[in-house]
């Protein structure tokens, strides 16, 4: 893993930059499909920033142009000052679906990113069992994911993630699939851990609630192709308690704004889904 | 197994997973629930000895019924054969030995060419599978090729082999090898295509190289398709094997098959049907074995205990 420092005097680098970023993809069919057009973002590192938008504006297109998995098709796009080509190194990702390894037992799931990376068996179940320790599964490091909950196996990929100490996190949608208690559990847990670590983050979610629950700033992205619409600051105090934090008369006076924003984008992205169902 | 004892097996399973999000929670189910365990396993355990004594008594049954045929001359053993001749020429083969040697040698012989091809044809087929599966290059270029080699019958390529390679080993080897490494290619190939993105994507982030991606990624999760194909597959290879030893061998049960056939001896073709069956419900209780090792990490699956029983 490489460290980049900020040119000292400077102006800090931003953890992640993208500046008129694109992204086309060809159809099937022939034809050009226009996720992201002009996408401006910047993030600070440490910072958490949550996006939201409606179904297919192309929230998720940002995180694989960030992590490296594709190619930006114009603009630039940098991690810590550095252009992203290929896989960035010092990245994080949570998918949204289950991406832990089937065939690995939990200890050996948290192990496999300082695995990969050429670490020693010993050292590297050192730490992933402290890792484990950390996300409550301390007990479990035999067991095959197909015997955990879906919370728990959500656990196994934030450790597996976080072992490696990525400086930017990049998160999409992770925890929608599981239910609504689990989840808000899961959204503390997190919170806790990235006080621990403090990286950037991009927290991709349709969850508008979860989104100011948990981030410094949440982006409104249009109907896509997706660029930005606004960018609303939250300075609601933390450490914040995600299931509490939604009384908060500051909580629901900042959501009303942001949804003024967001409502029309989401009504004409259904508007949209209707007639594409009906033609 | 049938569909009742396989529920019990499913639940039983279940039921040690912690089901909730809480680990504690789980800890208050436990006892109640060992009682309707130990129930289940007994009602299960008497399922089976009930389930096998009526398996036994079917194939008493047909046995029987034969060899009445036989003795009331409702069926012509010259052509059918009897179930006593055929045990009777089964002791021989064993007590005293066969025309062509012990009976042992026959089997060894056959079962070094089943396994040599079988080893053969699953390296070939897993190499090339996951090879064509991972280069859309490749596989386009290749596919017509494939496709050709895989409608012709196979089998006829034998009687190329034994007069290319002789009647030893050595062509039936060959013959077992092609005929197992279409299967095992097949399911190669399309386990790596089936190979979730996602799964990829995150050992690449997590900063596997393309070889760790290979190995820790794509083998695995092709692996569940290669090891279903292994169970069809040495059972084409013993056909290889006997089939390349029926058209022209020196040693082997196909030979012996074969030469029983030459005398109008039923019995005897019989009997080495007998041995070869044998050979084939050993390995499959292998290859079944070898599959519950490597794939422990899957769920308990409901076609698994087909072949358990």
């Amino acid at each position: 893993m490489t460290i980049t420092t900020s040119a000292k005097g400077g102006p800090p680098v931003p953890a992640i930059e993208l500046v008129n970023a694109s992204k086309r993809f060809r159809t099937p069919g022939g034809g050009v499909f226009t996720a992201l057009r002009d996408f401006d973002l910047t993030i600070a590192p440490g910072e958490f920033c949550a996006v939201v938008g409606p179904t297919g504006c192309g929230k998720s297109t940002t995180l694989t142009l960030v992590s490296g998995l594709e190619r930006a098709s114009a603009g630039s796009v940098k991690v810590d000052g550095k252009p992203v080509a290929g896989i960035t190194p010092g990245v994080g990702f949570m998918f949204q679906q289950d991406a832990v390894f089937p065939w690995k037992s939990v200890l050996d799931n948290v192990a496999a990113g300082p695995r990969f990376r050429g670490q020693a068996r010993s050292k590297a179940n050192t730490a992933a069992r402290d890792w484990l320790r950390r996300v409550g599964l301390a007990g479990f490091e035999d067991r095959y994911p197909h015997q955990l909950s879906g919370g728990m196996r959500k656990r196994v990929a934030l450790a597996q993630s976080l072992i490696t100490e990525p400086r930017v996190l990049l998160m999409d949608e992770p925890f929608s699939a599981l239910d609504v208690q689990t989840r808000s559990i899961m959204s503390d847990e997190l919170l806790g851990l990235w006080e621990q670590t403090r990286p950037a983050v991009i927290f991709v979610t349709h969850d508008l609630e979860e989104a100011i629950a948990l981030a410094d700033k949440v982006v409104v992205l249009t109907v896509g192709p997706g660029t930005v619409k606004e960018v609303f600051p939250i300075n609601l105090p933390r450490p914040r308690r995600v299931q509490e934090i939604r009384f908060d008369a500051d909580f629901i006076a900042i959501y009303e704004k942001i949804w003024e924003a967001l409502r029309s984008e989401v009504q004409t992205a259904y508007a949209r889904s209707t007639a594409a169902a009906a033609s | 197994m049938n569909a009742a004892g396989e529920q019990f097996g499913v639940t039983s399973a279940g039921s040690d997973l912690p089901s909730g999000e809480s680990v504690l929670l789980s800890t208050s189910a436990p006892l109640s629930q060992e009682t309707t365990r130990a129930g289940a396993w007994q009602l299960r355990w008497r399922r089976r000895v009930l389930m096998n004594i009526s398996r036994l008594a079917i194939v008493a049954g047909l046995l029987g019924l034969w060899e009445w045929g036989v003795n009331a001359g409702h069926i012509d053993p010259f052509f059918w054969g009897e179930p006593s001749q055929v045990w009777a020429t089964l002791r021989l083969w064993i007590t005293v030995g066969t025309d062509h040697g012990s009976l042992a040698e026959q089997i060894s012989v056959t079962l070094q060419e089943a396994v040599y091809g079988f080893l053969i044809g699953v390296a070939f087929g897993v190499i090339l599978g996951i090879g064509l599966g991972s280069s859309r290059f490749l596989a386009d270029l290749t596919s017509p090729f494939i496709k050709v080699g895989n409608s012709i019958p196979r089998i006829v390529l034998g009687s190329i082999f034994t007069v290319a390679f002789g009647f030893g080993i050595e062509s039936k080897v060959i013959l077992a090898a092609v005929l197992v490494f279409f299967g095992v290619f097949f399911n190669a190939f399309q386990g790596t295509r089936e190979v979730d993105r996602n799964l990829a994507a995150n050992a690449r982030i997590l900063g596997a190289s393309r070889l760790q991606v290979t190995r820790q990624v794509v083998l695995p999760s092709a692996f569940t398709w290669i090891l279903a194909s292994l169970h069809v597959s040495f059972g084409f290879a013993l056909i290889g094997a006997i089939v390349g030893e029926i058209l022209g061998a020196d040693k082997g049960l196909g030979l012996l098959i074969r030469s029983s056939q030459n005398n109008f001896d039923m019995n005897g073709v019989l009997g080495g049907m007998v041995v070869v069956a044998v050979i084939a419900l050993l390995a499959e209780l292998l290859i079944t074995l070898l599959e519950k090792r490597i794939l422990r990490w899957r769920p308990p699956s409901h076609s698994a205990d087909m072949t358990a029983a």
